[in-house]
């Protein structure tokens, strides 16, 4: 096959990808729709028949596993068009934060029933893939010669995995927080009571985070080294890297509010929601509006 | 809070007031803070040019708005990452990590050569506590299990205890730790390395001596002497570029290289792969085209022959660069242009549409009079400043052309690639490797490992008990006391 036909069967995917999300989205709009409806006769709790929306979750999960399969094969093809591996630009990343971020999801969701997050989960996947193929596409290109390195493979697919896990753990403590303000005024809403306490949430965010900082940390070890021997210094406050280490900082500082201090609940989920914002924003403002070493071919 | 105003405060004294200040820096709170605060203080240098990376960003804010500029700089705010007050967190950071990782690191020491607590006279209340009736094997089967699963083991009259898991605050200490490690590395570094760019065309030989760099910056402790002997010169420089996006490919500098010994060796430089010579590595860093031209007066005498550096301004290598002659008289200047593929657009004039030397062309202007380079400012080697000089001509020439002006006449022989390479040496880096190494395993530990504690006591019937405590991780424990009862009770 020629590089052009894995292109073109990448791009197919990718939409394909993206068709399957959005009929995941409806599935799961359907589901918590059939859990919000509250049955005629008031909000009786015990008759609420959850039945219809456990359903719709059974198809919605596998919906999602079928679209993260397809991400993946069209991330893989996209690795073929390229004849390296596909982490080479902005694109490249959005797609494969986004099958890290669904990874996250579907993987956690072996352990723990988060299929209430479903909605938003394929919601989020859908708006990254879609500025991806949008805003961001480029065609498939050879790399540039900094790239040209094994630690390219290492250092990304490490960095890009942290960052599925990282903001996987602030939409749990997104959900967290909505929850917990929920319950402090009017009290949990009757739709509501499917979804797990609020001290799982609390500890579930915290597991993530404490699970991918390792996996951070030797992220940002491994581009020192490469930085090393790309650019003579491993360490350069390029802002890229700047922004690494707050969000790592940001990370350690919340392990040890957490687990040293013992913060809980509302003050460990603000934190943990601006550390994820700081790697959003490393990714995001640095790539396009940033300068530095980072920057690479246009995005 | 109680009343201060009534109650009558002892006098502190210094020595109290230094023991308050230390308990208050060494407090995890004050840590914690500390380090919120690196992070929030690290924000402007990533979004303000730094001298140290893009000076040329910096110059420019200086030239849009001085007052705002000048009190930017008064702040450190182009040099953020060596200001006072950002020096002045870590530093205090890293006071406060080791006051509180040293007392604990003596403390954990004793503890882990102490032998475990005795057993408690209560076991019933304990995790995972079983009765059953033994066979008088238990408790040299215990000692068994206790050894082969690494246990520390206190043996005491009909009952035994054993501990485990001291792996997690051991990592932990070992994390912290190893972050002094790597502060270190980093001023080691900053301290005794340096770091130098020159730039060579093909041909040339680079010496490494102070005067062979264009740019050269030592640590605070060092100076020309560390330079150690070792010479470049460029054989040849191959760049491959895709025909379709124009992006370059692949940076090939073929290179002779002379050591120490005078051994000479023919290496090849890349970009993910520089040379090391002793304590310096070698990096290609950039590289651009120098064209060569020969300047003669008008009865035919040479006034300058050679390559010219030139300044890539895109990616297709449409570069800038000036060329003066300051032995003619009256002195000379070309403003040039070079492009290795020319083309011409209606908007932008002269182009360059691919990076390699398909069309190239050189274009000019001659300026006439005084170049300015006796008046002691440094001048850009790419820039003529012409304030003091006429514009007499204006042409372009391919490889091999001439151009004739009243005065003289200038040959464009033909272009060489031209090579910046970096000379690093960073003596630091290896602790700050080795450190980071250490702080991840300590890392790894301090999260999965887990304390726990194991008894087991026969009682005076033949009875025996069981049972543990877990500081963290109670799912686990249950996991192994039943391990533990099914291998005391022998049956596997």
């Amino acid at each position: 096959m020629t590089q052009t036909a894995w292109a073109y069967l990448s791009n197919n995917f990718i939409y394909s990808a993206m068709g399957v999300f959005a009929l995941t989205l409806v599935v799961h709009a359907f589901e918590t729709a059939w859990a919000v409806r509250v049955p005629a006769g008031g909000t009786d709790l015990q008759k609420m028949d959850y039945s219809k929306a456990e359903k719709a979750a059974r198809i919605g999960t596998s919906l999602m596993s079928l679209a993260f399969i397809l991400l993946f094969v069209g991330i893989i093809a996209r690795g073929f068009a390229n004849g390296h591996v596909p982490w080479g630009n902005m694109y490249e990343f959005s797609i494969t934060g986004a099958l890290a971020f669904v990874g996250a999801y579907l993987i956690a969701l072996r352990k723990y029933d988060l299929r209430w997050l479903g909605l938003f989960i394929s919601l989020a996947a859908l708006l990254t893939l879609g500025t991806a193929v949008t805003l961001l596409y480029r065609d498939s290109a050879p790399l540039v010669p900094a790239l040209n390195s094994a630690w390219l493979i290492i250092h990304v697919i490490t960095a890009v995995i942290s960052g599925g896990v990282f903001l996987f753990s602030n939409i749990i403590a997104g959900a967290f927080l909505y929850l917990d303000s929920r319950e402090r005024g009017l009290g949990r809403p009757a739709w509501a009571d499917r979804l797990p306490s609020l001290d799982f949430l609390d500890q579930l965010s915290y597991r993530l985070v404490a699970f991918v900082f390792p996996l951070w940390t030797f992220s940002v070890i491994a581009g020192a080294i490469w930085a090393e021997s790309a650019w003579g210094r491993y360490w350069g406050w390029d802002p890229k890297e700047t922004w690494a280490f707050i969000t790592w900082v940001a990370y350690a500082a919340y392990l040890h509010a957490r687990v040293t201090i013992g913060w809980k609940g509302r003050r460990a989920a603000w934190l943990c929601l601006f550390a994820g914002s700081t790697f959003l924003f490393n990714y995001i403002y640095v790539n396009v509006w940033g300068t530095g070493k980072h920057t690479y071919s246009g995005l | 809070m109680k009343n201060n105003k009534e109650i009558d405060l002892p006098e502190i004294g210094a020595r109290g007031l230094a023991r308050f200040a230390w308990r208050q820096l060494t407090s995890m709170r004050t840590a914690l803070i500390l380090l919120m605060l690196l992070a929030i203080a690290s924000i402007p240098g990533s979004l303000m040019p730094q001298r140290n990376q893009n000076p040329m960003a910096v110059r420019e804010y200086f030239a849009n708005d001085p007052t705002l500029a000048k009190w930017i700089d008064r702040l450190s705010g182009f040099d953020v990452f060596s200001a006072p007050w950002f020096s002045a967190i870590y530093i205090l950071l890293f006071i406060s990590l080791i006051g509180c990782v040293l007392p604990r690191t003596f403390e954990h020491l004793k503890l882990v050569r102490a032998k475990p607590p005795t057993t408690p006279k209560n076991l019933q209340k304990l995790q995972g506590y079983t009765l059953f009736n033994g066979n008088g094997e238990e408790l040299a089967r215990a000692h068994e299990f206790f050894r082969k699963n690494h246990f520390r083991i206190r043996e005491q009259e009909g009952s035994i205890s054993a501990e485990k898991g001291y792996v997690r605050e051991s990592g932990n200490l070992l994390f912290h730790l190893s972050l002094i490690l790597v502060l270190i590395g980093v001023s080691i570094g900053s301290l005794f390395g340096m770091r130098g760019d020159a730039i060579i065309v093909t041909g040339e030989r680079f010496i490494n001596l102070a005067t062979s760099y264009d740019a050269l910056t030592y640590g605070k402790l060092t100076d020309e002497k560390s330079l150690n002997t070792f010479s470049v010169r460029l054989d040849k420089f191959v760049a491959q570029y895709d025909p379709i996006t124009n992006s370059p490919l692949d940076y090939s500098a073929f290179v002779t290289t002379e050591d120490e010994e005078g051994n000479l060796l023919e290496r090849v430089i890349k970009v993910n792969s520089p040379l090391t010579f002793g304590s310096s590595r070698v990096y290609l860093q950039a590289n651009g085209y120098a064209p060569v031209v020969t300047v003669r007066d008008e009865i035919g005498n040479v006034n300058f022959q050679g390559p010219v550096t030139f300044l890539p301004q895109d990616s297709n290598l449409r570069s800038i660069g000036s060329i003066k002659v300051p032995e003619a008289s009256p002195q000379l200047g070309f403003v040039s242009s070079f492009v290795p593929t020319y083309q011409r657009d209606p908007q932008a004039g002269a182009v360059s549409v691919y990076p390699e030397l398909l069309r190239p062309r050189l274009l000019f202007s001659i300026w006439e009079g005084d170049l300015g380079l006796d008046t002691g400012v440094p001048q850009s080697i790419y820039k003529i400043d012409t304030t003091a000089m006429t514009r007499i001509a204006l042409d372009s020439l391919s490889p091999g052309e001439r151009f004739d002006f009243t005065g003289g006449s200038i040959t464009f022989e033909k272009v060489e690639p031209w090579i910046n390479l970096a000379v690093v040496r960073d003596p630091g880096k290896t602790y700050s490797l080795i450190g980071g190494i250490l702080a991840l395993a300590g890392l790894l530990a301090s999260l999965f490992g887990f304390r726990r504690r194991i008894w087991l006591r026969v009682l005076s019937d033949g009875q025996v008990e069981i049972a543990g405590l877990a500081k963290n991780n109670s799912a686990a424990l249950d996991i192994q006391l039943g391990d533990f009862e099914r291998f005391v009770r022998g049956d596997k």
